[in-house]
């Protein structure tokens, strides 16, 4: 077994292809805590607080995912990642679950052979200037020096945009938010680009938030969701309806609040019946308890809880629901049925 | 001629392999030719197994997509609709780039240091006592971060140069742009290019100017053979010496040489300055020398060079003392002592560990990622694996490439290395 391992290592040292297992399912279980890939730091969306905890929108699935197998929304270890190492990470094993605002793409999913489970985050790349720049529209951007992260699709959007527009631009490239958050402080660039909700909580972290502005173009399409590996099915699904379970918790109206109630006797509602396992056997199916909806959704509410509290309008981040708000309420929030 | 009977010969037994000296050996070969092959035979099983459960290939064709990325420092022309294998040229030479303007200043500073820090001035000799102890003690990474931060942290912003009331101005009557994006340095420009590019003004009102690579090539293939003819010169004031003993003057001539047929070629080329100005957001013409590069350039020259002036220092220490007596013997001045006499045989001492130096250099100019350099680690090994997801290839081609360029720069030290050995009758 040892020398196993040190092959192992050998191999995955150069070669970024670890064992990949099966049945991750198993190797959880075995190992008894969730490996969940992370940012660097952004919060709002995965940052450690005070404490050293980490908490954030992110952070909330990774907790959610533990809780619905373990029952303890704490088996998590947060494993943070940059744009570039996080794709290795996942393709590697050594994260089982990556929940860092990636967006879906086509490439991704087929090409760099990953499966995303949902999305809970419907997002646009947006600029973030100083208002004393005078800038009003992205398109006055000619000839500014833009950070951007290495090894997003914002880079490749950003490139796509200034070309199609015919205008020019500096690129200075950085690893993390943190990096690119200093560097613009310094005026090391004209403009930040990245995700409008990362911008915004970038934003919400300034000494003088109100000095910097969102331009009002939002440039691409950017999906964000949690991802696994390909070829894993069985895991894919318990990362998949753990989501969704937080979702339609929502529409249904489980909160953290009565869960406990709905929960302990069946009501009426047969799907709130079906989701928190008091009736039908959607958790075997799963293979996890009947109660892992339960679990998942006590961990840190239901999705609508999760924006709230950790990016929504009462925070610092201050992100309305927008495109984010449940189906019912003309948003794109929607999960399929639980029968 | 008597007849003798052989000695019984014994059968040859097993336990021989071990116990028997003659055998012992290969049997030992043997076993570790097994095991090496069987190790290389795992990690390429291994990595064949990985990619197949993971359902990737193996193809280096992602070289020809289109990479859709920008590089900010682009030696040769890039844009983002140019393919990943030209995006890792980009990179590969940048990485060049650094690392041969890095050798060069840290063999330089190295070899001031190495000779000062043997000075007979007390306050000469410690304060570079304290530069080597500095910067060879403290990681090279930290040393590269400082200077980028102190860069982008410290330096004005562009927009403070503009307007009637601004805080800042450029240096050397408005030539040189120090800001905290990097500085703009004046470039060469050509009215009469050679290079067939188009020539444009550098500002409203200027004499439009182009810049290529043919008109370079011709000004360094001038430079060339005036260095050529400055060696014959000298070579024939060497005979001159050997045969009279008196050494004709020729420094005048070496720089009439070395100066005159350069001058004419860069007014024949209609070569004018062209500085940087501020242009909306940024400085513009000129050459902008940006932050990660001076960032990444001074750390790795200053750290390289304080490991090269030790191994100066030991050269030096390592020329007996009777060396520099003799040469006082002999009358020659002290101040042509070391040039003369010292340093050519410390040369022998000092090149082999140089060349470590340099590949050490070479090799930590991949830490340029820190400060956003774009070098092959960050184009090739970074950004295009990141969105083609072709670790294995991607990290394969980078491997090569730096052992190559490794095995390149240490061959040719050893060739001058073996030039500069005692030549023995």
């Amino acid at each position: 077994m040892k020398k196993t391992v040190f092959f192992g290592a050998l191999t995955a040292a150069g070669l970024a292809a670890g064992m990949a297992s099966a049945a991750t399912l198993d190797d959880v279980k075995a190992r008894g805590s969730l490996n969940c890939g992370v940012t660097t730091g952004l919060v709002g969306f995965a940052a450690p607080n005070a404490e050293g905890e980490w908490e954030g929108f992110d952070v909330g699935v990774c907790r959610a995912v533990a809780a619905a197998i373990f029952g303890d929304p704490t088996a998590v270890e947060f494993v943070p990642t940059t744009g570039q190492t996080r794709f290795t990470a996942l393709a590697s094993g050594e994260i089982d679950l990556l929940a860092r605002n990636t967006t879906w793409t086509m490439s991704r999913d087929v090409d760099l052979k990953f499966e995303f489970v949902g999305v809970n985050y419907y997002d646009g790349q947006g600029f973030l200037v100083p208002k004393a720049l005078g800038v009003t529209s992205a398109t006055e951007l000619d000839g500014a020096t833009v950070c951007i992260q290495t090894g997003t699709t914002t880079e490749l959007n950003l490139a796509d945009y200034f070309r199609v527009n015919g205008i020019t631009y500096e690129p200075v490239p950085i690893e993390t938010n943190a990096e690119g958050q200093q560097q613009y402080l310094a005026g090391a660039c004209d403009v930040y680009t990245t995700d409008a909700s990362g911008l915004a909580a970038t934003r919400a972290t300034f000494e003088n938030p109100n000095d910097h502005v969102l331009l009002p173009e939002i440039i691409s399409k950017e999906p964000l969701g949690p991802l696994v590996r390909h070829g894993d099915n069985e895991w894919a699904d318990i990362a998949r309806w753990t989501l969704n379970a937080l979702i339609t918790a929502e529409e249904l109206g489980v909160t953290s609040e009565n869960i406990e109630e709905l929960a302990a006797t069946p009501g009426n509602n047969p799907e709130v019946n079906r989701l928190l396992g008091t009736e039908g056997e959607l958790g075997a199916m799963l293979g996890l308890e009947a109660d892992w909806a339960k679990n998942a959704i006590m961990a840190g509410g239901n999705y609508g809880e999760l924006f709230e509290d950790n990016i929504g309008e009462n925070t610092a981040i201050a992100l309305a629901r927008g495109l984010n708000a449940q189906w019912t309420d003309n948003g794109l929030i929607y999960s399929p049925p639980f029968r | 001629m008597s007849t003798l009977t052989d000695p019984p010969k014994p059968g040859f037994r097993l336990s021989q392999l071990i116990y028997d000296t003659r055998y012992r050996s290969i049997t030992i070969q043997v076993i570790a030719l097994v095991l090496i092959v069987g190790a290389f035979w795992w990690l390429g099983n291994n990595t064949v197994n990985n990619l197949n459960a993971l359902g990737k290939d193996f193809d280096f064709g992602f070289l020809n997509s289109a990479a859709g990325y920008d590089i900010n420092q682009r030696l040769i022309e890039y844009d983002n609709q140019m393919s990943h294998g030209r995006a890792a040229l980009v990179g590969i030479l940048n990485t060049l780039l650094v690392a041969f303007m890095g050798c060069v200043s840290a063999l330089i500073i190295g070899v001031f240091v190495g000779v000062l820090r043997l000075s007979k001035n007390w306050v000469v000799s410690k304060l570079m006592a304290v530069y080597v102890e500095g910067f060879r003690n403290v990681p090279l990474l930290i040393w590269i971060l400082l200077i980028g931060a102190v860069m982008s942290e410290s330096m004005p912003q562009p927009r403070e140069f503009r307007g009637e009331d601004a805080t800042q101005s450029m240096y050397f009557s408005d030539n040189v742009a120090v800001t905290n994006r990097g500085i703009w340095i004046p470039r060469l420009g050509f009215a009469n290019s050679i290079s067939g590019e188009d020539a444009v003004a550098p500002i409203d009102g200027a004499t439009p100017v182009a810049a290529g690579g043919a008109d370079w090539l011709l000004i360094l293939g001038t430079l060339a053979l005036s260095l050529i003819a400055m060696r014959y010169v000298r070579n024939r004031a060497d005979k001159v010496q050997q045969s009279t003993g008196d050494r004709p003057t020729i420094w005048y001539q070496q720089l009439a040489i070395l100066v005159i047929p350069v001058g004419v070629v860069l007014i024949a080329l209609g070569a004018t300055i062209v500085s940087p100005y501020l242009k909306g957001f940024n400085f513009t013409e000129g050459t902008h020398l940006r932050n990660s590069l001076i960032a990444l350039w001074v750390a790795l020259s200053l750290y390289t060079g304080a490991f090269i002036a030790e191994i100066v220092r030991a050269g030096i220490l390592a020329v007996s003392k009777g060396q520099s007596e003799a040469a006082a013997a002999l009358g020659i001045q002290p101040s042509r002592t070391m040039k003369l006499v010292i340093l050519p045989q410390a040369m022998r001492v000092i090149i082999p560990p140089l060349i470590s130096q340099f590949l050490n250099l070479t090799k930590n100019s991949s830490l340029a990622i820190a400060v956003g350099y774009m070098d092959v680690r960050a184009t090739l090994g970074g950004i295009t694996i990141n969105q083609t997801g072709r670790e294995l290839e991607g990290m394969l081609l980078m491997g090569a490439f730096y052992l190559a360029l490794s095995l390149l720069i240490s061959g040719g030290m050893n060739y001058y290395n073996r030039s500069t050995q005692l030549a023995e009758r």
